[in-house]
């Protein structure tokens, strides 16, 4: 049996969680078994994760679990993998999935593959899974060896597809340890899908000249739905905050469409975003390093281009 | 405050990735090696402020062979006041962990300190593993943290935004972008290094439950399309029909 965990924000599930369940059940039929999902804390709709190839969905309703705490959630998941006879265990490689996977691997001792973005294959009795390495300049296949396995999906790694019917949800009465961490306060942006969920990313950089030019850039993503993003030296001169910097040392992002506006394309910028299934570039300097990693480029005045292209989007949104 | 702060030491980030033996080893030739940015520009630097402003050690712990005592002596010279290197090859992140964990039980550290992630195999793993190993609460990517007494506060950033968490030592923390500002190392400092000591303690046993076996380079990119900037509508028609994106 494979198990996911189902993250869920404010009771909610968002997409992760399907996806997250799809590839668990991907997953469960090239190991020749099936998907189990585990719901923590309070939740609604959780049925609905029967759809994306949950033939069960394990609920632990106890809303001690709805502030996170790596220690008592690792119990938790690792008794209720017990309970259901599961021997993969699969996370979202989230804030929440990152604090658990090595925790995990170590309580059930199970090999460990983080940040997989592939499903696993088993031939002649091997378990091997693939992975980005070196910030996306790679991948590289690992080969899981104990009977136990863990691993954390890249989000945005697959189309989550309905392909079954909401499953019956089974509360599972497992104890909830004390949690020796006290949450005092969860800050969100609201209204704007975070980075590393993002499918549209709207990224610009010096080009821009100052912050109080980011307005064309605020109204393509505004009009596109995207979530915006910079480069690391307008995030250090705090032209914008730093939960924006994408890049190898800042968020590592794969969206399915990646628009850099003035931004040259330094190896480091491109280490934490070459993974984006398209990339868009728009900069005046057509020798720019970013035009080799780009599927489409511009080369041209982003204060003229951008505005044009906001319109040119409007416009396709207006008859889409 | 006993600290322990976990130091990788990774290829610099513009080093070319190559691999050898018929993909399935990293290809170390021509490759400058560095201190891993988040063990050194944060997790490191984070440490040394708390024990400037509340007293304690700040320890450096490493594991790998040899060659590794540049980038230990460096972590010296930004001012740890000593190190130890497990002397084996960090053969996967189960295997550093359990070196780590050993060493951290039994010197009975208050804080193990780590970046949020290496960043040649970007795994985030060992952290996680410490903290289970030692059973103490993991916080993971702390981009601010205060300490009084025992109890840390500390930011943690988390999709979208952070959470504030309350937590008393013992535990594990990483560290991520904001938790501390990078040091240059002084000549003073680089001196002093050469005097401080480095021990060398040998592996505990460890089995590596999952290996990397075989690497690849992703796929050339085509020619980039270039689209004429007078006319962003064609550009919207390529990314909604061509590419399907929009």
């Amino acid at each position: 049996m494979v198990l996911v965990l189902a993250e869920t924000q404010k009771g909610q599930f968002k997409k992760a969680a399907y996806e997250l369940t799809y590839y668990g059940h991907q997953t469960a039929q090239a190991l020749g078994t099936e998907c189990a999902a585990l719901v923590l804390g309070t939740a609604e709709g959780a049925e609905e994760l029967g759809k994306y190839g949950a033939s069960e969905v394990y609920h632990i309703n106890d809303t001690a679990l709805d502030t996170f705490d790596s220690q008592a959630y690792t119990k938790v998941i690792a008794a209720a993998a017990e309970k259901a006879g599961a021997n993969v265990v699969i996370v979202g490689h989230t804030s929440t999935g990152k604090s658990l996977l090595g925790r995990l691997a170590v309580r059930m001792n199970a090999g460990s593959v983080p940040a997989v973005n592939a499903v696993p294959t088993l031939e002649g009795g091997t378990f091997k899974v693939r992975k980005p390495v070196f910030s996306g300049k790679a991948f590289a296949d690992y080969e899981v060896k104990s009977d136990n396995k863990v691993l954390s999906l890249m989000g945005n790694s697959l189309q989550p597809q309905e392909v079954g019917q909401a499953a019956s949800v089974e509360t599972l009465d497992v104890e909830v340890p004390a949690a020796q961490v006290t949450v005092k306060e969860v800050k969100r942006m609201e209204g704007r899908t975070p980075l590393p969920e993002a499918e549209l990313v709207v990224s610009a950089g010096r080009g821009m000249k100052g912050p109080e030019n980011w307005g064309i850039i605020e109204e393509l993503a505004e009009t596109m739905g995207a979530t915006t993003a910079c480069s690391r030296p307008v995030a250090d001169a705090d032209w914008r905050p730093h939960h924006e910097h994408v890049g190898q040392t800042g968020v590592a992002i794969r969206p399915n469409l990646y628009f850099a506006i003035g931004i040259s394309g330094a190896i480091q910028h491109l280490a934490g975003v070459n993974s984006s299934k398209t990339i868009v570039v728009i900069n005046k300097d057509p020798e720019a390093p970013f035009f080799k990693a780009a599927d489409y480029g511009v080369v041209g005045d982003l204060f003229d281009v951008v505005p044009r292209l906001n319109e040119a989007m409007k416009k396709f949104k207006a008859e889409n | 405050m006993k600290l322990l702060v976990c130091v990788s030491k990774t290829p610099e980030t513009t080093a070319k990735i190559a691999f050898t033996e018929g993909n399935t080893q990293f290809d170390t030739s021509g490759v400058q090696f560095i201190m891993n940015p988040y063990d050194e520009w944060y997790a490191l630097v984070r440490a040394l402020e708390l024990k400037e402003a509340n007293g304690g050690s700040v320890t450096i712990i490493n594991v790998g062979p040899a060659a590794n005592d540049t980038v230990i002596r460096k972590g010296l010279a930004i001012g740890a006041d000593e190190a130890v290197r497990v002397d084996a090859e960090p053969s996967s992140a189960l295997f550093v962990a359990k070196q780590i964990a050993a060493y951290a039980k039994k010197e009975a550290f208050d804080v193990v300190f780590l970046g949020k992630e290496t960043i040649d195999y970007n795994g985030s793993e060992v952290g996680a593993m410490v903290a289970e190993l030692l059973d103490v609460p993991f916080i993971s990517y702390a981009s601010h943290m205060d300490m009084d007494g025992d109890t840390a506060t500390v930011t943690r950033d988390i999709e979208g935004g952070n959470e504030v968490v309350e937590v008393k030592a013992p535990f594990v923390v990483s560290a991520a972008k904001g938790l501390a500002e990078q040091r240059i190392p002084n000549m003073r400092g680089i001196m002093m290094a050469k005097r401080k000591p480095l021990k060398v303690e040998p592996a505990v046993d460890a089995e590596d439950l999952s290996v990397a076996v075989h690497y690849e380079l992703p796929p050339e990119k085509g020619d980039v399309k270039l689209v004429d900037p007078e006319n962003m509508d064609e550009l919207v028609r390529l990314l909604h029909e061509e590419a399907k994106a929009i």
